[in-house]
């Protein structure tokens, strides 16, 4: 395994920087810059290179394999200067048996050294970048290995299946229990059950880890922007008196109770000869639909501007100057809304399961179909045992691919294209 | 006295080293079979059948190659069952009891080759040229040099029988084993561990109250062993079944301490699958009673094997607990049971020709690579008497895939996975086993075995004339298309409005059969071997190309070759057990990497971005 290096935190002028070294050679290319130091301590160290002094850092060891590589680590808390950084950079590129990093490589040792699963890989890349306190927890959970557990437990359900169709094939002219159907089926609808929560569960998960879409939705000049302005605290879109002021889709992005929110301003939906406006309102009608919750205003004595779907919030605008629900410019009705979305996204977000990933999904998805099938067949077809366990092999090998046993080469590929340098 | 030097010398006549020495003597070498009896040649040690359910998918696999066992069996078969006949075709295991001494004629028979010469004698050691075989040593100090030497001793590595509290050093009963050679395959620093297996008494036919007995005969329209068979040979007989009681089960019980495993006199490890009646009794308390099946052993001798209640109690016990059980109540014992212990050689330490790692020209096959079971041990004996015989004479080398035989399997597992218990074939080893089907083992490997050159000409001719007629047949029904609203009227099962099928598609569904075909192809006129065989590629069709996306995906992997030199002792970031498990199983692509016992997905990461660094090293 080669030594490498790179810097840990983001770059820019901050009170500290991190510099990461791991590897065999770690502590030799460390004690090249200054005095050894006691390991897991927090030591305070000169850095020194051909004499020049560079920094004064705090110096932190993690000899292998109890570090986050597994491998001897040792962490540079260097001030945080650009100048600082590439000097120290530019001396350890100098020293001979190690090199700068390349892209996810410190988490490619760490997941080399079984120190992290697959699923633990991408969730680590989350919880880098997670922003909100619910991103940070289903990270977390992921990282703390739930989805490899899950699996595990599914995985070993199948496998006690398929061993007693497998006993009913193989000793056929011997005393096995002559009927294993009853459970057998038991025990794949628990686990079909449990893949089925999974996998709904994981569109809400993906939502927390993506952010909702909230799009705020209704005829020209119903206030739109003015009740985003609200929402965000700013003035984000620009409002008049002028209907189809707002053409394209303005986006705020919002922590609301610890679920990332986006609140999408479109445009204003009515019949129009403006090109330009004609695109501003396929855009809104667009992105109403992806969206996950709209907000439907509509001034008193008016209807809303395009069907009500389920969940969807109608409201009336305007409460200020007649009869309506909310009010943008008095503020009447704003807190209940907010606490009203954010009840039906917490809802949304309640259902979250372990498998966070379209990924995820997929696999899920293909062992459902898998264990339907093999529901189905049991149904029809008993006698053909062999046939029964082909189709639950091949559930097994896609919930596999949950945790990268198979395909390993692949799915690495892919993780580690998508990962960026020094986390 | 001289013998003449060999091409390959085969190390003992039983299920291994007979169909070593004959598929040797196949490809064209000249083989020694050194035996310590020409009489133990073909001798049945165990039970009196041969296959079952994946074992006679190897026999199949052994015959489709030109290999002995499949015709063998069935000039001694007195009664042939197939097994899981309601299951699908490719669980569905062909099996036989044999007249012990007809199969023994037979095999003996077999081995009257003009390429193979027996001689009788014990070998002690081996002869070796650096790390290459170059002879062996017999006891009386002879030696006979070949170029190749495949060793296919059984039990005989230090065994030990026990009857009871009695033991005494022994191969079979009535053999001596065979110290010296253990000690020198001790010196070549091998892997050793040890293994037991145990046979149940033998009991005299006539002394069998046989009216009480429910009796099961073989099938009306007997499945035979070998592609090349047509009718049986012998005359045909009922086995018998009957059960122990829980007064057999208190005499057991009562008893324990006076068994050689449960009095702690063995130490080795047996078969979960095949236990002795001790062992049910113990592990299975909840149970009252357990089958036996009573199986004549020849038409011409009076013994009967009661298969289910193998032993290692004493000579006293056995009879009062066999008297225990209805029919059994006067069985006289012409034999005692016993359990053997003995030697076997990690396999690990072999390549996935069964060839010793470091040691060229040297062969093991059998029992003594931690196997059970005849057809194991003479599949083995076909893969080490093809290799040694290439190895010898410069020819090609076989290659068994996971996806295309039972051996390949077995090889694989024995190889890559070593063995914790001895190894028995099943169905659920060979996850492709939809495609490896006991009726197509011909059409998988007879090719091969042409390739090779280790087919006759009769069988050629046959397998030829039978992919003729296969070919012909599914042409014709591919050929052909129906509307769905035809098949529907004719009675499949299918939406009218579907789209037209073929007549061969139409086979796939399960309760379609000639009969259906035959209205709209009044002409069709196929044989029923080749209906059958043609009836079952259709209904694995759909499955089986499913399969062959996977089987892609495994070859992937397999595509990934470890060097030999590859060093698996320097991989840092693996456990200390699984370093160890990589270094014994040495794995020759990463495929084989993934099967070892313990591997998780990091490690195989792991291996392979080794193997990516030595190619961008090498680039």
């Amino acid at each position: 395994m080669d030594t490498i290096f790179a810097p840990a935190t983001a770059r820019g002028k901050s009170g500290v920087s991190v510099i990461r070294i791991s590897g065999p050679e770690a502590f030799v290319a460390l004690e090249a810059l200054c005095k050894p130091v006691p390991p897991r301590h927090a030591s305070l160290r000169r850095l020194k290179y051909e004499g020049r002094l560079l920094d004064e850092a705090v110096v932190l060891t993690f000899p292998g394999p109890n570090s986050f590589t597994g491998e001897d680590v040792a962490e540079l808390h260097v001030h945080g200067s650009l100048a600082v950084v590439d000097a120290v950079l530019r001396a350890l590129g100098e020293l001979s048996d190690i090199r700068p990093a390349e892209a996810g490589e410190f988490t490619r040792q760490a997941l080399e050294n079984d120190r992290l699963d697959l699923a633990q890989v991408e969730s680590l890349a989350d919880l880098v970048e997670a922003e909100t306190e619910r991103q940070r927890q289903q990270a977390l959970r992921v990282f703390s290995g739930a989805v490899g557990a899950q699996a595990e437990v599914w995985r070993s359900k199948l496998i006690r299946a398929v061993a007693l169709l497998e006993a009913a094939i193989d000793f056929a002219d011997e005393e096995v229990p002559t009927d294993v159907g009853p459970e057998v089926r038991e025990l794949l609808e628990d686990v079909l059950q449990g893949l089925k929560q999974a996998h709904s569960g994981s569109f809400a998960a993906e939502r927390i880890r993506e952010g909702f879409e909230v799009a705020i939705v209704g005829a020209p000049n119903v206030g739109k922007s003015t009740l985003l302005n609200v929402l965000a605290g700013r003035d984000a879109a620009i409002t008049s008196e002028i209907a189809g002021t707002t053409r394209d889709v303005i986006e705020v992005r919002m922590d609301l109770n610890g679920l990332p929110v986006t609140f999408l301003d479109t445009a204003g939906i009515r019949e129009t000869e403006d090109e330009v406006e004609a695109i501003g309102v396929d855009r809104a009608l667009a992105r109403a639909g992806g969206a996950d919750l709209r907000i439907l205003l509509h001034e008193n004595g008016e209807s809303p501007a395009i069907e009500v779907g389920e969940d969807d919030i109608v409201l009336v605008s305007k409460a200020d100057i007649g009869g309506g629900d909310i009010s943008a410019a008095n503020g009447a009705g704003i807190d209940e809304l907010v606490s009203r979305i954010t009840g039906i996204l917490e809802n949304r977000a309640s259902t979250a399961g372990v498998a966070v990933r379209e990924r995820h999904r997929i696999a899920i998805r293909s062992a459902i179909e898998g264990l339907e099938s093999v529901l189905d067949q049991l149904k029809t077809s008993p006698d053909m045992a062999e046939l029964v366990v082909s189709e639950l092999r091949s559930a097994i090998f896609a919930l596999d691919s949950l945790v990268g046993r198979i395909d390993v080469e692949n799915v690495l590929d892919e993780i580690f294209s998508s990962f960026c340098i020094g986390k | 006295m001289k013998h003449q030097d060999a091409d390959v010398i085969v190390v003992g006549g039983g299920h291994a080293g007979t169909e070593a020495a004959h598929a040797a003597a196949r490809r064209g070498a000249r083989v020694v079979l050194v035996t310590l009896s020409f009489d133990g040649i073909g001798v049945m040690s165990c039970n009196p059948a041969i296959g079952g359910l994946g074992k006679g998918h190897l026999v199949r696999e052994i015959d489709a190659m030109d290999g002995v066992m499949g015709r063998v069996s069935d000039k001694a078969g007195i009664q042939f069952r197939l097994l899981n006949r309601r299951k699908g075709p490719a669980v569905q295991g062909p099996r036989a009891q044999a007249d012990r001494n007809l199969y023994r004629a037979a095999m003996q028979a077999e081995m009257s080759h003009p390429n193979i010469q027996i001689v009788e004698g014990e070998v002690v050691d081996l002869v070796m040229v650096g790390d290459r075989v170059s002879g062996i040593v017999l006891a009386d100090g002879s030696k006979i040099a070949a170029r190749a030497a495949v060793l296919t001793t059984g039990t005989f590595l230090r065994g030990v029988i026990h009857i009871g509290d009695e033991s005494r050093p022994g191969g079979r009963i009535g053999d001596a084993p065979s110290v010296r050679l253990a000690e020198r395959i001790d010196d070549m620093g091998l892997p050793l561990g040890r293994l037991k297996t145990g046979t149940p008494p033998r009991l005299i036919s006539q002394s069998i109250d046989w009216d009480a007995l429910e009796m099961q005969p073989g099938d009306e329209d007997p499945t035979l062993m070998s592609f090349l068979s047509n009718g049986v040979h012998a005359r045909q007989v009922s086995c018998g079944i009957t059960h122990t009681n829980p007064e057999t089960h208190e005499i057991v019980r009562e008893n324990l301490s006076r068994s050689a495993m449960y009095g702690g006199h063995i130490e080795g490890v047996g078969p979960r699958y095949c236990p002795s009646i001790e062992d049910k009794i113990v592990r299975f308390a909840d149970k009252s009673s357990h089958q036996v099946f009573l199986e004549p052993e020849s038409l011409t001798t009076d013994l009967v094997y009661p298969n289910g209640i193998s032993t290692s109690l004493p000579a006293d016990v056995q009879e009062k607990y066999v008297h225990s059980i209805v029919g059994l109540e006067n069985a006289e014992i012409a034999q005692p049971g016993y359990a053997i212990e003995y030697d076997y050689v990690d396999p690990r330490s072999l390549t996935s020709s069964l060839k010793v790692q470091g040691v060229d020209g040297f062969y093991l096959a059998g029992q003594i690579n931690g196997t059970t079971g005849y057809e194991e041990a003479a599949a083995q004996g076909l893969v080490a008497g093809l290799n040694a015989a290439g190895d010898a004479l410069g020819l090609e080398t076989p290659r068994f895939g996971r996806d295309t035989s039972y051996i390949g399997v077995m090889l694989d597992d024995l190889t890559t996975r070593g063995v914790s218990e001895p190894y028995r074939m099943f169905t659920s080893r060979a996850e492709y086993r939809l495609s490896l089907r006991a009726d197509n083992a011909d059409q998988r490997l007879t090719p091969l075995g042409i390739a090779l050159g280790c087919v006759g000409e009769e069988r050629r001719a046959v397998f030829d004339a039978k992919i003729d007629a296969l070919e012909a047949g599914r042409a014709r029904l591919e050929a052909q298309f129906v509307s769905a609203a035809d098949a529907a009227n004719a009675g499949v099962k299918i939406a009218a409005d579907g789209p037209k099928r073929s007549l061969y598609n139409l086979l796939s569904f399960a309760d379609v059969g000639f009969e259906v075909l035959q209205g709209f192809d009044p002409d069709l006129s196929l044989a029923d071997e080749v209906k059958d065989q043609l009836k079952r590629d259709a209904l694995y069709a759909q499955y089986i190309e499913r399969q062959s996306r996977d089987v892609e995906r495994l070859k992937r992997d397999e595509a990934h070759a470890i060097p030999p030199d590859f060093d698996f002792e320097s991989l840092t970031g693996l456990s200390n057990e699984l370093r160890q498990k990589l270094c014994a199983a040495q794995p020759e692509t990463l495929g084989q990497a993934g099967r070892v016992e313990g591997m998780t997905p990091a490690a195989l990461t792991l291996i392979l971005a080794k193997l990516r660094q030595r190619d961008r090293k090498r680039a």
